[in-house]
């Protein structure tokens, strides 16, 4: 392997100083010692700070989720998506309606929304999943556009007004109603989000996912079924969202269609695209980046979203293969 | 003769309303090895492709062990037995070594067989064997040509597509790659259609061959027949 390292190109000052940081986690006892020490200090830190500050963290996780579900589409079998909201949105409404309209216990509505996603998912990617690359992409983003106006005009979402007194979750006898109980929901829900992506990395079912990333043809000509494995993919980022999307709803009580607009799935999109496409220490790097640099650059005032966009292209001119991808740039071109 | 086990049957193949095959018959053996031979754009990769259902046939039919798999999806004809070696080798070079070859064995699910196969198609070729943990786009032209062949026989293929094998490497090489075709061939007894525009190679170690020349084959004999008339190899092989 010191070969393949010899051969890294240098293209610009930042890369070889991220490459050698990330370097330092190739070491295991580094790695899982950092995790540890991560886990402990996300753990005491709604103990140590504002409820302002638990919001963004609690907003933070919410991202890792949405992002890896849909880093399983994007990072995984490699289908560009530009209509995840709307996934994320049928969950939310499916546990808004159940839940205000026919009080259905919160956690009752999981599995509805998960189904409701699994076929939403199968209705968009059956007919689609035989496009590639930009034509997919358009009609994602079609259906995300659908989705969310026929939300706002249907009679039993509510409309544009959307849907109020979703029910607040119980655990073990405790309502969930304060933020540091949503911040520890959606830091488990994350950690969850984690190990699931991990598996299904490394399962027969990932392993097919990369080599249908890497070379389409040559994976079909090696047996795997690229519409089945694209469809699977399709189905579990979509129940991932889904998933997210009942949580959101729980969380807020209240949801309306400006929700989950284009902009979300861009957002979401984004902070797939930054980190790294396709690894999961790349995906919660990016939704970190995604959520806090506008918080942190809120001292700022107006002009923190022009800081925010001039950031992203600086990061993605110089590392358009996100800050942490998943492999180490090597050009094997010639 | 024996009823072929593979045959195409007035088989044609277009891209939009571009004819790339125009109703081709070809039959080839159990145990034989085939060529296939033409120019560029003569639709040789295109027969190979439409074989194992990369593209879709517009109308005739692909027999093979006497089902029509014509438009079967290209995993369940893998599962026949029916491995294609894609035109450019089409070797994942983001990988290792072992991981394309493992990638081979995909549609198996024991791991015993899957080190038994490994181990023999390293000793087929023993280059693969040395460099197991390299990235496959760090291997040379002939490697990366072993490579896919190797990744191909991890399926234990009863009929081998192999889409011009000999391209861009140098002679000694290409001996080498055709003597191990010729090995599989022999003590496998795999079925072995092969795609050339080295045509004085194939003729050497094919059985039969076919010319295709725009679409349509032009000629068909056996290999030794043909590489004996001069006039046919100049008009059609070139030089």
């Amino acid at each position: 392997m010191a070969e393949t390292k010899n051969k890294h190109k240098i293209k610009n000052p930042f890369e070889g100083i991220i490459e050698k940081l990330f370097m330092i986690f190739e070491n295991k006892i580094y790695l899982y010692g950092f995790f540890a020490a991560l886990v402990v200090f996300l753990v005491i830190f709604p103990n140590t700070s504002s409820r302002f500050t638990q919001e963004i963290m609690t907003n933070l996780f919410f991202y890792v989720v949405v992002c890896l579900g849909l880093n399983i589409i994007v990072g995984y079998a490699g289908l560009l998506h530009l209509g995840y909201a709307a996934f994320f949105a049928v969950g939310a409404y499916t546990t808004g309606i159940l839940s205000s309209r026919m009080g259905m216990d919160f956690w009752l509505t999981i599995p509805f929304s998960i189904v409701a996603a699994v076929i939403a998912g199968l209705a968009i990617g059956f007919p689609t999943l035989r496009l590639r690359g930009d034509y997919l992409a358009i009609v994602t983003l079609g259906f995300g556009e659908i989705t969310r106006l026929t939300i706002r005009n249907l009679d039993v979402t509510g409309g544009a007004i959307g849907l109020i007194g979703i029910q607040r979750p119980e655990f073990f006898g405790i309502t969930l109603n304060q933020i540091s109980h949503f911040y520890y929901m959606f830091f488990i829900l994350a950690i969850l989000a984690i190990i699931v992506s991990y598996r299904l990395e490394n399962s027969r079912m990932g392993r097919a996912w990369e080599y249908i990333r890497e070379d389409e043809d040559a994976a079909a000509a090696m047996g795997i079924n690229v519409t089945t494995s694209r469809l699977y993919a399709f189905i579990i980022g979509s129940a991932f969202g889904a998933v997210a999307g009942s949580f959101f709803a729980a969380k807020m009580t209240a949801i309306s269609p400006d929700s989950f607009m284009f902009i979300h799935s861009v957002m979401f999109l984004m902070a797939v695209v930054l980190g790294g496409m396709g690894k999961i220490p790349g995906v919660v790097l990016g939704s970190v980046l995604v959520v806090l640099i506008p918080e942190v650059a809120r001292g700022i005032g107006p002009y923190r979203l022009l800081i925010f966009g001039f950031l992203l292209l600086i990061i993605m001119l110089y590392r358009p293969q996100g800050i942490w991808p998943e492999k180490p740039t090597i050009s094997t071109d010639e | 003769m024996n009823e072929p086990v593979l045959s195409l049957k007035n088989l044609e193949t277009r891209y939009g309303q571009i004819y790339a095959l125009r109703g081709i018959n070809i039959d080839v053996q159990e145990g034989e090895i085939v060529a296939l031979l033409g120019a560029n754009g003569a639709g040789k990769s295109t027969t190979l492709k439409t074989i194992s259902s990369l593209i879709n046939a517009s109308s005739g039919s692909v027999i093979y062990k006497g089902e029509d798999i014509t438009y079967r999806q290209p995993h369940s004809i893998v599962e026949m037995g029916v491995i294609h070696v894609p035109e450019g080798r089409m070797i994942f070079k983001e990988l290792t070594v072992k991981e394309n070859l493992e990638l081979g064995s995909f549609t198996l699910h024991d791991n015993d067989i899957r080190k038994k196969r490994l181990e023999r198609v390293y000793e087929l070729f023993p280059v693969l064997g040395e460099r197991q943990q390299q990235m496959g786009g760090f291997l040379s032209g002939g490697e990366q040509q072993m490579l896919a062949m190797g990744r191909a026989l991890m399926t234990e293929p009863k009929l081998l597509l192999l889409d011009e094998p000999s391209m861009g490497l140098a002679p000694l090489i290409v001996k080498n790659i055709m003597d191990i075709i010729k090995q599989i061939n022999k003590e496998q007894g795999t079925t072995i259609l092969l795609v050339e525009q080295n045509a004085k190679a194939a003729l050497k170690f094919a059985n039969r061959a076919y010319v295709l020349e725009t679409g349509e084959i032009v000629m068909e004999g056996s290999a030794e027949e043909m590489s004996k008339d001069e006039s046919i190899v100049k008009a059609y092989l070139g030089e």
